[in-house]
């Protein structure tokens, strides 16, 4: 049995959740107001994931970077693996906002995607 | 500009981040015609384009964008409706002329100095961060020392690093959303410390900027000395009493060569003043309108220019008001309809922030203008929890709505309907305020309302 | 090493030495200016008032006194050779209750000995028609039509760039180590360079005494005497048309509260000894003491609008006057120590002096072709339509804004880049064109100009420094780990 606070952060209400997990992986949400904060205690818990933001280097360029998201969110664990591998890239312009800069990064199948178009 | 045409407009947008963008839509869209966008960036979009980060248009668009992608759905549409604007162009002056219209005078590279004739002016030229010297934090002047935004500039548009070990001052959305990058792009971010006892930066930035990457939030702290004489070599944080004053015994030294400053936003209303639009003290924008017209006629605000957001949606929908307005302005004036305008509380219905309310946008409502509803946009001053939020027509509460929390960082609005002030007799005052428990009911006394 | 071999070394290219720089250059001599800093006008000459004093402070008699008034009457055509702005504002020195009357008399009888002109004392309802601003607790001022108010940066500036348009060689980055006294005229070790000349001219501000204590047996002794400064909004300098002294104390001339040259209001100096000759932080007691003083000379005091706060160190020597002259025993070495207020006003005056001293002891034939005139960096926030038509057609880079604030232009930043003694820093650019002095205090700019600087310089923007040394602005690129 595993219990864990969080405070919800769909709204500015920021009710205090406890999430529970028992020993079958069972999870439930107790202080969520609305089922919006069932959800969120539930995969803060189970499989937390976040979009990540980040620039690239462009070829070439000293002066200038490319910005550029994870298409999804992925695991949270993996933000920091993401952003190295983007460290080792550079890009060759012209982007335009969408085009894939990696087809999947850090084995988590989701693309990282240009935010921006660069001539 | 060149040609006469050119010189002409109906409308003169300054500004080309989301607020002008906005307003540019839907003047065009209100049937104005010659509408032009001066950006004095090189590019539209404004602050959006450093903004990298996630989160934009939830309201708008029902998808979470990243600031760029945010400016490009509306710099698209402009260049679709192929609405004219001129990039890295500022405007040196704003003058009115005895016909009412308004003379621009703006510069940039390809064309000098130039003068254009309009009928209305959108402000639209945003906000700036407080520097340093207003918070006049002791110490040495050495480098090091940052306002979030041009750190976020230097990481997220040039790629540079300002710094690799990290304090933030100030826990607004800029400083969370700056601690996150810097982290992510391999600064080590120590604390961020807040003067308030409460964040003035949204939930979900705290958990995910913050807690996400261990960095601590030091809430009722702030920086009292800046070390270093080059470059920073470190901060003294001191916990603050109940007035904001650091508490001696409560310091904590912490090494690092960077100091970023999140410490508020302000209005950049120099052009404004200027021209003589009256700037509202509290919010440091001007005094609007149901129509977001200033005290002179013809000229609108709207976004950050008006008052600070914290949502772009709530900028693009609130000029875009701005932008359909200024149009049914010029519309009048062709048909020579003598368009009194303005904010003046003496033509209408005077809106008053009460108790827990810093401010309304707008400050004055003028019937003969006003759409079915109309939406009142405020923030208060406190956090606040099962409150109520109450709208007293002049003595007489009409309203009251149960609140769980509000707080000042959140921008709170409401909508008032016209049919009903229409039908109050000799309705001169609107107040909005926030009451508990202890004075429900107690409607009859309305003192304290009028010492506020 | 290479031996650099000149007729004149000045050590320091503040004011004074800038002053001396140029006064020098008017006759035939090799001169070159020794500064440790990465630009001209980093010490005490950086941080301070502004004020051109009208000379009723300094005793009778005294170096001060005569420097004093002479660099005030110097002061309007040397801004107008120069180009540097300057401004007659008057002041007034401010008495609150009665018992302040007799020392304004007091001062007002040492002025006119000291020969400052047109002094008046007011009562309290001529003083606040004559500066409406004022405290209604004012009760009587003395005032000197005579004051006047400069850009610090701008004359220090234009005085070491006209020197350097006369041939005076500046070494910047170049830290004397070292003097010693030989037969052909005096070694200096500075930097990793060898100099020597036969006459050796110390204006090291707070440094001073270390300087002349390489060359003399008569030591002398600096106290830097530190003052602390807030500086406010444009919005607020339109609020003050004189310059406002309360009576002075002990230690100075007392918290003043001003308009400055560019419309800000300034507020300092308190007086503070400190052992540290490089101590120019900020405390909050004495920003606290600074407005909390100077709140009491106005009525309303904007407070709120504060957009910056420096501090600045005096170089005080003990005797109190100015210490300027060759050294009892070193023949060709020149004092110029001890330049406290009113040093500023006095640079004139004292580089004529000083230039005075050197021609009796080391003549030189005058020059030929001296260039007494420079041109400063145009001012495209002060010019009008017409002018700011005429900088944009002789360079469109006067039509893109670089600092929002100040209205400061690319054009203004190129300018300042390439001309002599050109700036190679933020705050180089900053003192010359006062990009990232105004209200946003370089939020806006500041990426913009370590552009230009970079592309101009033919480096890379991480080599870009707020003002030289390790001072670089940038630390690295992004996602590069150490």
């Amino acid at each position: 049995m595993d219990e864990r606070e969080l405070i919800c952060i769909n709204c500015p209400l920021g009710c205090v959740l406890t999430v529970n997990t028992d020993k079958e992986g069972t999870v439930s949400v107790s202080g969520n107001t609305c089922p919006r904060g069932e959800a969120y205690g539930r995969t803060e818990v189970t499989d937390p994931r976040r979009t990540v933001t980040s620039t690239v280097r462009i070829q070439g360029e000293r002066e200038r970077v490319l910005p550029v998201k994870t298409a999804a969110a992925i695991p949270k664990g993996k933000i920091m693996e993401c952003v190295e591998e983007l460290g080792t890239i550079a890009v060759k312009l012209p982007v335009t906002a969408g085009d894939v800069i990696v087809k999947d990064i850090v084995g988590t199948g989701i693309p990282v995607i240009a935010t921006k178009s660069f001539e | 500009m060149g040609n006469a045409e050119e010189r002409r407009q109906d409308i003169l947008i300054i500004g080309g981040g989301p607020a002008g963008l906005a307003a540019a839509l839907s003047a065009r869209e209100a049937g104005a015609e010659r509408v032009l966008i001066l950006e004095r960036d090189r590019e539209l979009g404004g602050i959006l384009n450093q903004c990298i980060h996630n989160g934009f248009g939830l309201h708008t668009f029902r998808e979470e964008l990243t600031g760029p992608e945010y400016a490009a759905r509306f710099t698209e549409r402009v260049l679709r409706e192929n609405i004219p604007f001129l990039t890295d162009t500022i405007v040196v002056g704003v003058e009115r002329m005895e016909n009412g219209r308004k003379l621009v005078t703006a510069m940039n590279r390809e064309r000098g100095m130039f003068e254009i004739e309009a009928e209305a002016v959108i402000l639209a030229m945003g906000c700036r961060e407080r520097p340093r010297g207003a918070l006049n934090i002791p110490g040495f002047r050495p480098v090091g020392i940052y306002s979030a935004g041009t750190a976020q500039r230097y990481v997220n548009i040039q790629g540079r690093m300002p710094g690799r070990e990290v304090v933030v001052l100030g826990s607004g959305d800029i400083g969370l959303i700056m601690a996150r990058r810097m982290t992510l792009e391999g600064a080590k971010v120590k604390a961020v410390a807040e003067l308030m006892p409460y964040s003035g930066g949204l939930r979900r930035n705290i958990v995910q900027c913050l807690e996400d990457f261990g960095i601590p939030l030091k809430l009722s702290h702030t920086v009292v000395h800046i070390s270093g004489r080059e470059r920073v070599s470190g901060v003294t944080l001191a916990r603050v009493d109940e007035n904001r004053r650091p508490i001696a015994g409560t310091e904590e030294y912490i090494s690092c060569d960077t100091l970023l400053l999140s410490c508020g936003l302000v209005p950049e209303n120099e052009l404004s003043r200027s021209l003589g639009v009256t700037i509202n003290p509290v919010t440091s924008g001007p005094f609007v309108n149901e129509s977001l017209e200033t005290n002179i006629p013809g000229v609108f605000a709207c976004g950050n220019v008006l008052h600070v957001h914290d949502l772009v949606d709530y900028v693009s929908e609130e000029a875009a008001a701005a932008g359909k307005h200024a149009a049914a302005y010029v519309r009048a004036r062709e048909r020579k309809e003598n368009a009194v305008g303005g904010a003046d509380a003496s033509a209408g219905i005077r809106l008053r922030a009460g108790r827990g309310i810093r401010y309304t946008v707008p400050c004055a409502l003028r019937l003969s203008h006003l759409e079915e509803s109309q939406l009142i946009r405020f923030r208060v001053d406190d956090v606040y929890r099962e409150v109520s939020l109450c709208v007293y027509f002049n003595d007489t509460r009409v309203e009251s709505r149960k609140k769980r929390v509000m707080a000042p960082g959140e921008m709170e609005q409401i909508r008032l309907k016209k049919e009903q002030m229409e039908s109050f007799h000799d309705l001169h005052t609107i107040t909005l305020c926030i009451e508990t428990e202890k004075d429900g009911g107690k409607e009859a006394d309305a003192s304290w309302m009028k010492e506020n | 090493m290479d031996l650099q071999e000149y007729d004149v070394l000045i050590i320091g290219a503040g004011v004074s030495g800038s002053a001396i720089a140029r006064e020098l250059a008017r006759r035939e001599r090799r001169i070159a200016v020794l500064e440790r800093e990465s630009d001209v006008c980093e010490g005490t000459s950086k941080a301070n008032s502004g004020i051109v004093h009208a000379g009723y402070d300094a005793q009778p008699g005294s170096l001060k006194a005569r420097l004093n008034v002479q660099g005030n009457r110097m002061m309007k055509a040397l801004s107008e050779e120069l180009d540097f702005p300057f401004r007659q504002n008057g002041s007034l020195v401010v008495g609150f209750g009665e018992e302040s009357l007799e020392k304004l008399r007091e001062l007002y009888e040492r002025g006119r000995k000291n020969g400052v002109e047109r002094l008046r004392i007011l009562d309290s309802d001529e003083a606040r028609r004559l500066e409406p601003a004022l405290s209604r607790d004012v009760y009587a001022a003395l005032y000197a039509p005579a004051g006047g108010i400069v850009c610090p940066f701008g004359m220090n500036i234009a005085m070491a760039e006209n020197a350097a348009e006369n041939g005076v060689v500046f070494y910047l980055h170049t830290e004397v180590k070292n003097i010693t006294r030989t037969e052909e005229g005096y070694l200096v070790t500075a930097g990793d360079r060898l100099f020597r000349a036969p006459v050796v001219v110390n204006a090291a501000g707070v440094y001073a005494d270390v300087i002349h204590n390489m060359v003399s047996e008569r030591k002398l002794k600096i106290m830097p005497r530190r003052g602390e400064y807030c500086l406010m909004d444009k919005e607020a300098g339109a609020m003050l048309k004189h310059t406002v002294f309360q009576l002075p104390t002990e230690k100075g001339k007392g918290i003043l509260v001003t308009p400055t040259v560019h419309g800000n209001l300034l507020a300092g100096p308190n007086a503070e000894d400190i052992a540290d000759k490089e101590g120019t932080e900020t405390t909050s007691a004495g920003i606290s003491q600074v407005l909390g003083t100077a709140a009491k000379s106005m009525e309303e005091f904007p407070r709120s609008q504060v957009i910056t706060s420096f501090a600045g160190l005096r170089a005080v020597e003990e005797s109190g006057d100015f210490v300027i002259g060759e050294a009892e025993d070193a023949p060709g070495f020149f004092d110029v120590a001890g330049i406290a207020s009113p040093g500023l006003t006095s640079a004139p005056a004292i580089g004529v002096y000083v230039a005075g001293l050197i021609q009796e002891r080391f003549p030189a034939p005058e020059k030929e072709h001296f260039k007494a005139v420079r041109k400063g960096i145009p001012n495209m926030a002060q010019a009008g339509g017409e002018e700011r038509r005429r900088l944009i057609a002789s360079d469109p880079a006067y039509a893109n804004v670089v600092c929002r604030c100040e209205l400061v232009t690319e054009g203004e930043i190129l300018s300042a880049i390439h001309r002599p003694l050109g700036a190679t820093t933020l705050d180089g650019i900053k003192r010359r064109t006062r990009a990232g002095m105004g209200r946003c205090q370089a939020g806006f700019c500041s990426p913009k100009v370590v552009e230009i600087l970079a592309r101009e310089l033919h480096t890379d923007m991480g080599d870009i420094t707020k003002s030289g040394g390790k001072s670089v602005v940038l630390t690295g690129c992004n996602k590069e780990r150490d």
